[in-house]
C-alpha cells in the first residue's frame, strides 16, 4: 500500500492529486479520535522541531497548528514578524535561514505575498506547510472544509458548493475551488462581480449574481468575509448594503424550503455576511469546522514531517 | 526461492482457540470486569474468533474494543513511507478495569509495547494481561511476556510466521515462510 503523499511539502492544493487528500483524510479520522479522548496527546513527532513564522496577523490557523503540533508531541517555535528583526530590513529568506540553522525540520508560514511559500521551498531543506500565502492559497483550510463535508455528508463528491462573498481576496476561496472539484463536486460563486476573480471560467465554476438563486441551487454555503484590509479601492457601495443583498439571515433560509448548511472559515463579521442566529444555528458547520482543523492539521504535520526525515 | 510448512491446521487452531479460552475463564470469570482489547490490524481476527467462543461459553455480551497503536510506535519516522493507522473501534474506557490485550503473533515485543501505552489514554486499568496467538520466542527485543499463548515457535529473523486465522470461522491455518 502507498501511503505516501506525491509532495514534500503543502503549497497548495493544485499540487496535491486526489489520492493525497484521501491520504490526509484518512489519517485525519484517526486524529479525530485522539483529539477526543481524556489524553488528547501522542507522542508521533517527539523529536522533530516545527517552527510556526507568522508574517501576517492570524488567531485560528496559528492557534490550530500549535494546538496540532503539541498534540504529537513536537518541539515548537513561534515567531511573529512584527517583534523580530523583519522589521529591521532583514529578508524572508535570511530569516528562515536563521531558524533553520537551529535544526527545523517543518516550517508552518503565513506570508502577506502570494507565493512566498513557494520561493521558500525551492531555497531550503526543510518541509513547507503554508498557512495562507497573500491572496493565493490556504490549503490546509480548504482541506478542513471538504473534511468537514466529508463527515456531515458522507462524501464530497457531487454535492453543490456555493462560496459567497469575497472570492477575489480570499486565499480560502481559491482553494476551497481547487479541493472541492478535485473531490468531484459542483462549486458555484456568488457575490457582487466586483469581487469575483477575472478567468472565472477557467476556474470552471457557476456564478450567481442573485444570492437567492444561488442558495436554492446549493447543498452547501461556504461563507467568507469581506477583506476590508485587502481592500484599495471602494469596491462596493457599503457594508450596510452588502449586508442588505449578500447577507444571509434566518428569513432568507426559511424562504428556500429546504436545509442547507453553512460554513464559515472565520472570522465572521457578524450582521455583515451572517446574521448572529445564522452563525450559531443548527445550519451551521462552523465549530465543526474549528474542530476537524485540528485533526486536519495533525495529519498533514504527520505525513509531512516523515518526508523531512 | 521460497518455501511454506503449515504449522497449524484448521481443526488445531480451533482446539487451541478452545483452550485459550478456558485459559480466560479460569482468570477472569464471567468477564464483568474484563475488557478485551485487540491490537489492529492483525490481532482483531484472533480476538473476534475467541470473543466469539466466550459469548456462546458464558451466555453474554463481554466488553470488547480494537486498538490502533501507530502513533505510539518506536519506529514511527524510521520507514521511507508514514504508517497510515487503521480505525479503531474503541467506545469502553478500560478505567479500573482487567484488560486482556491479543495479537497475532508475538515477535519483537515491540508492538505490544506501543499498544500498552496507547491504552492508557482510554483510563488506568488494575491489570493487563497479553495473549498471542503464536509466540516466536527467541526474537524478543523487549523484556516483554504473554500470559497466554496458542504456540510456541521457534524460527529464526529470515523465516515469517502467517496467521491466516478469519473473524467468521473460514479457512484458518499457520504457516512458517522461509525467504
Amino acid at each position: 500500500m502507498m501511503n505516501n503523499l506525491s509532495v514534500n511539502h503543502l503549497l497548495g492544493i493544485k499540487y496535491l492529486n486526489k489520492k493525497d487528500i484521501n491520504i490526509i483524510f484518512n489519517t485525519a479520522d484517526n486524529f479525530k479520535k485522539i483529539i477526543n479522548q481524556p489524553i488528547k496527546k501522542v507522542p508521533s513527532l517527539r523529536d522533530v522541531t516545527i517552527a510556526n513564522l507568522f508574517f501576517e496577523n492570524s488567531t485560528r490557523t496559528k492557534l490550530s497548528f500549535e494546538i496540532a503540533e503539541k498534540r504529537l508531541s513536537a518541539d515548537v517555535i513561534n515567531f511573529a514578524s512584527a517583534a523580530s528583526s523583519v522589521k529591521k530590513g532583514e529578508s524572508l529568506l535570511d530569516t528562515v535561514n536563521n531558524i533553520l540553522a537551529m535544526k527545523v525540520d517543518v516550517v508552518v508560514m503565513r506570508h502577506p505575498n502570494p507565493g512566498a511559500s513557494v520561493f521558500l521551498s525551492r531555497n531550503i531543506n526543510s518541509s513547507i506547510i503554508n498557512a495562507g500565502d497573500g491572496t493565493h492559497e490556504h490549503p490546509t483550510q480548504a482541506l478542513l472544509d471538504a473534511y468537514s463535508i466529508r463527515e456531515k455528508f458522507g462524501e464530497v463528491a457531487s454535492k453543490k458548493v456555493v462560496i459567497i462573498g469575497d472570492v477575489l481576496h480570499s486565499r480560502v476561496a481559491l482553494s476551497n475551488i481547487f479541493c472541492l472539484k478535485m473531490l468531484g463536486a459542483k462549486v458555484a460563486l456568488c457575490g457582487p462581480l466586483t469581487l469575483m476573480p477575472k478567468y472565472l471560467d477557467d476556474l470552471g465554476v457557476h456564478y450567481f449574481s442573485n444570492l437567492k438563486e444561488a442558495l436554492k441551487w446549493c447543498d452547501i454555503a461556504n461563507v467568507l468575509r469581506i477583506q476590508l484590509e485587502r481592500q484599495d479601492v471602494q469596491l462596493f457601495p457599503s457594508l450596510r448594503e452588502y449586508a442588505n443583498v449578500y447577507g444571509i439571515n434566518t428569513d432568507v433560509l426559511e424562504s428556500l424550503k429546504k436545509e442547507i448548511t453553512i460554513m464559515h472559515p472565520g472570522p465572521i463579521n457578524r450582521g455583515v455576511e451572517l446574521t448572529s442566529d445564522v452563525a450559531d444555528s443548527h445550519h451551521s458547520l462552523i465549530l465543526d469546522q474549528v474542530e476537524n482543523g485540528v485533526a486536519i492539521r495533525m495529519a498533514v504535520l504527520y505525513l509531512l514531517s516523515n518526508k523531512s526525515n | 526461492m521460497s518455501d511454506r510448512r503449515e504449522i497449524l491446521n484448521k481443526k488445531q487452531i480451533d482446539i487451541i482457540l478452545k483452550r485459550l479460552c478456558h485459559q480466560l475463564i479460569e482468570n477472569h470469570n464471567d468477564f464483568s470486569d474484563t475488557v478485551i482489547v485487540s491490537l489492529l490490524p492483525r490481532g482483531k481476527h484472533v480476538a473476534r474468533r475467541i470473543v466469539t467462543k466466550l459469548e456462546n461459553f458464558l451466555g453474554h455480551t463481554i466488553n470488547y474494543g480494537e486498538i490502533d497503536s501507530s502513533f505510539y510506535r518506536d519506529d514511527l519516522r524510521r520507514h521511507s513511507e508514514p504508517i497510515i493507522p487503521h480505525k479503531m473501534k474503541m467506545n469502553i474506557s478500560v478505567d479500573d478495569k482487567h484488560v486482556v490485550i491479543i495479537d497475532d503473533v508475538l515477535y519483537t515485543g515491540r508492538s505490544v509495547r506501543s499498544a500498552i501505552d496507547a491504552l492508557m489514554p482510554f483510563g488506568r486499568p488494575k491489570s493487563i494481561e497479553l495473549l498471542v496467538f503464536i509466540d516466536r520466542r527467541l526474537s524478543r527485543h523487549l523484556p516483554i511476556q504473554p500470559d497466554y499463548v496458542g504456540k510456541v515457535v521457534d524460527s529464526i529473523d529470515s523465516e515469517k510466521v502467517v496467521v491466516n486465522i478469519d473473524a467468521n470461522d473460514g479457512d484458518d491455518n499457520i504457516l512458517i515462510l522461509k525467504s
